[in-house]
């Protein structure tokens, strides 16, 4: 009832004229900033910050939750398109994605991921409004032990990415694992591998590689062929854009488990909507009747990513609004702005706070609906991108590649790393590697490695810590059953020759 | 051992990586008082991928095969790309930029220059126009 309540007070509010148009304003950018690569949330709320010390709290709270979940929604749509990753989170829907743009279900693609950012959004909140303070206290009981084996379950994901060859996949990991490994160490500021570069001390930015891998390693694998390509098929109709009644009910597992996967990832700080993606994407891969043709255009592998990293804004509020604990760049940007309007996150924040508390959680709902209502009419326009003729879209995609690039690092040296990953994701591709471990050991080789060394710390040296505590224990031993999958498998494959 | 095999070469490239790998990390503290030191992690991972990859070299496939027609396509675009990175600070984005998609227009996909002119300056007017005009982003 208190809760009925609270929300009934949070739509009063939300709904006043002042704070639609915050609303509207915040998911509107956010869409904008989510498709342009490089140009990511934390940017753009920090840039905002400022001017919202003139606005009602709740109005400002509003329209920069908006930009956060917004930028979600809009993340998919190059990917899909271009092979461009707007934002880190949506990398895995590229593998998909693009391949469903290649088969002209561009239109289907988008929609899905409306679909599914709608769906999962929605979820999050009701775990923002639901279950908010018990599992703040549950991310609480996660010290580096359980991190190492959530990052340990992560990477156990390469099984389920790789291609043919399993050797490949888990190189192409161990070389992500390098990429994170390069720069200074924090622990005893020691350069690792930067190779007298000053510019590489601080590491080479996840951006870099990405867009370097995907969308420069497209381009040049399409210049292979001297006949500019036919411009990919777009069917025509609103109705043969969007995604059909199959499509959906291939999805229901994919939207179910990337809501609540999504969602309960995002509660542990510092875990992020791009493992959160992975795993996902891992798990229906795993879960699917159709494993096999994961990776060229399925569409419960749009579905699954794009579901968890839309459901984990609202679990990335939790430890934000119940703690104060920010687990991402976005959510440590939120937190300076209560604090710079006044408030205090922690436990007590919702009691104190209830009208500011419940009018977020209202506006998120209407900024849901208002996504779902911006982006499914955009799905035809944003379809036309693919009837551009070759010649016109690559070298596009190669300027938005650089300016992604430059507009996230400001470093001319960075736009240089960006030719030289280029040519390392054609060559991958060339020689069958697949990209999307390199990425996932990019991705979780720093924080595992941080985990691992303050595990160890905590232990004094001791590997037993990793399996005496329940939690990492559970996670690690998931992790090795993942692992040995394609073992059984291909024991089991050996034991049925004999028998025939 | 086949000598054109792909998984041969690109084997040994990453077997040099995690010999470099396992060397460099040797050179940095591996366990010290407060605990695993930064050698640690890369050593472990320097090793997986020394083996992996002789593995990779030992157990090539024979019906491995790369197919290298139109490759050089795509080096020569990769080239024209890092140079217009290279001369990015001499000459700016939109020139480079210019330049680059010119290059892709008239002589990767052979259209008229006319053509391919009309291509550079609109792409490179479109991103003015659209980033430091629109959005307030900053060219490289």
């Amino acid at each position: 009832m208190e809760i009925f309540g609270g929300l009934l007070h949070g739509f009063a509010l939300a709904l006043q004229p002042v704070n639609l148009f915050w609303c509207f304003v915040g998911v509107f950018l956010g869409t904008i900033v989510g498709i342009m690569p490089g140009l990511g949330p934390p940017a753009t709320i920090a840039m905002l910050l400022p001017l919202t010390f003139l606005m009602n709290p709740a109005s400002a709270m509003i329209m920069l939750a908006g930009i956060y979940y917004g930028a979600k929604y809009g993340g998919s749509t190059t990917s899909i398109l271009l092979n461009v990753p707007g934002e880190s989170a949506s990398v895995v829907t590229c593998l998909d994605g693009y391949q469903m743009a290649r088969k002209g279900r561009a239109g289907a693609a988008l929609g899905i991921a409306a679909i599914a950012s709608f769906i999962a959004g929605t979820v999050g909140v009701l775990g923002l409004m639901l279950v908010a303070p018990p599992l703040a206290r549950f991310a609480l009981a996660f010290s580096s032990p359980e991190y190492f084996g959530l990052m340990a379950l992560g990477l156990a994901m390469v099984v389920l990415l790789a291609g043919r060859s399993m050797v490949k996949a888990l190189l192409a990991m161990l070389l992500g694992l390098w990429l994170a490994g390069i720069g200074t160490d924090l622990f005893s500021s020691e350069s690792r591998f930067t190779f007298g570069r000053m510019e590489l001390l601080s590491g080479i930015d996840f951006v870099v590689v990405a867009i370097g891998v995907f969308a420069i390693g497209e381009v040049l694998a399409n210049m292979e062929e001297a006949t500019p390509a036919a411009p990919l098929p777009i069917p025509k109709g609103l109705r043969n854009l969007l995604p059909t009644v199959q499509d959906l009910k291939d999805c229901r597992f994919a939207f179910a488990q990337g809501s609540v996967l999504g969602f309960l990832i995002g509660v542990l700080p510092g875990a992020g909507s791009t493992i959160a993606s992975f795993i996902s994407y891992g798990v229906e891969k795993a879960f699917s009747r159709r494993r096999d043709e994961f990776g060229t255009g399925v569409v419960e592998g749009v579905a699954a990513p794009e579901g968890a990293n839309n459901s984990e804004t609202g679990g990335a509020l939790v430890p934000l609004l119940t703690l104060g604990i920010p687990g991402s760049g976005t959510t440590a940007i939120l937190l300076a702005a209560l604090v710079l309007w006044g408030f205090k996150p922690g436990p007590l924040f919702i009691s104190d706070n209830p009208s500011l508390f419940w009018s977020l959680v209202a506006s998120m709902y209407i900024g849901n609906v208002m996504l779902l209502v911006l982006n499914l009419p955009l799905v035809p326009l944003f379809a036309q991108v693919l009837r551009a003729p070759a010649y016109v879209l690559f070298p596009i995609i190669l300027g938005i590649s650089m300016v992604g690039v430059y507009s996230t690092s400001g470093s001319l040296f960075d736009v240089g790393l960006l030719a030289g990953f280029g040519l390392l994701g054609y060559l991958m591709r060339k020689l069958d590697y697949p990209s999307a471990p390199l990425i996932l050991g990019l991705v979780l080789g720093g924080a595992m490695e941080r985990a691992l060394r303050q595990s160890l710390m905590m232990s004094e040296g001791s590997l037993s810590i990793l399996v005496a505590r329940p939690i990492s224990a559970v996670m690690l031993s998931l992790a090795l059953l993942i692992l040995l999958i394609p073992l059984f498998s291909r024991v089991n494959a050996w034991r049925q020759k004999l028998l025939s | 051992m086949r000598l054109r095999s792909p998984d041969l070469w690109s084997g040994l490239a990453l077997a040099a990586l995690g010999g470099y790998i396992v060397y460099t990390a040797r050179g940095w503290e591996y366990l010290g008082q407060d605990g695993p030191g930064p050698g640690f992690f890369p050593l472990w991972y320097g090793i997986a991928m020394l083996a992996l990859s002789l593995l990779l070299v030992f157990s090539q496939k024979e019906d491995q095969k790369v197919e290298w027609k139109g490759a050089g396509r795509a080096f020569a675009t990769w080239g024209a790309f890092a140079v217009s990175v290279a001369v990015l600070q001499i000459v700016g984005f939109l020139i480079s930029f210019a330049v680059l998609s010119f290059f892709i227009v008239a002589v990767m996909y052979r259209r008229p220059p006319g053509v391919a002119a009309l291509v550079a300056l609109g792409v490179a007017a479109g991103f003015y126009l659209i980033f430091p005009l629109a959005l307030g982003v900053a060219l490289p």
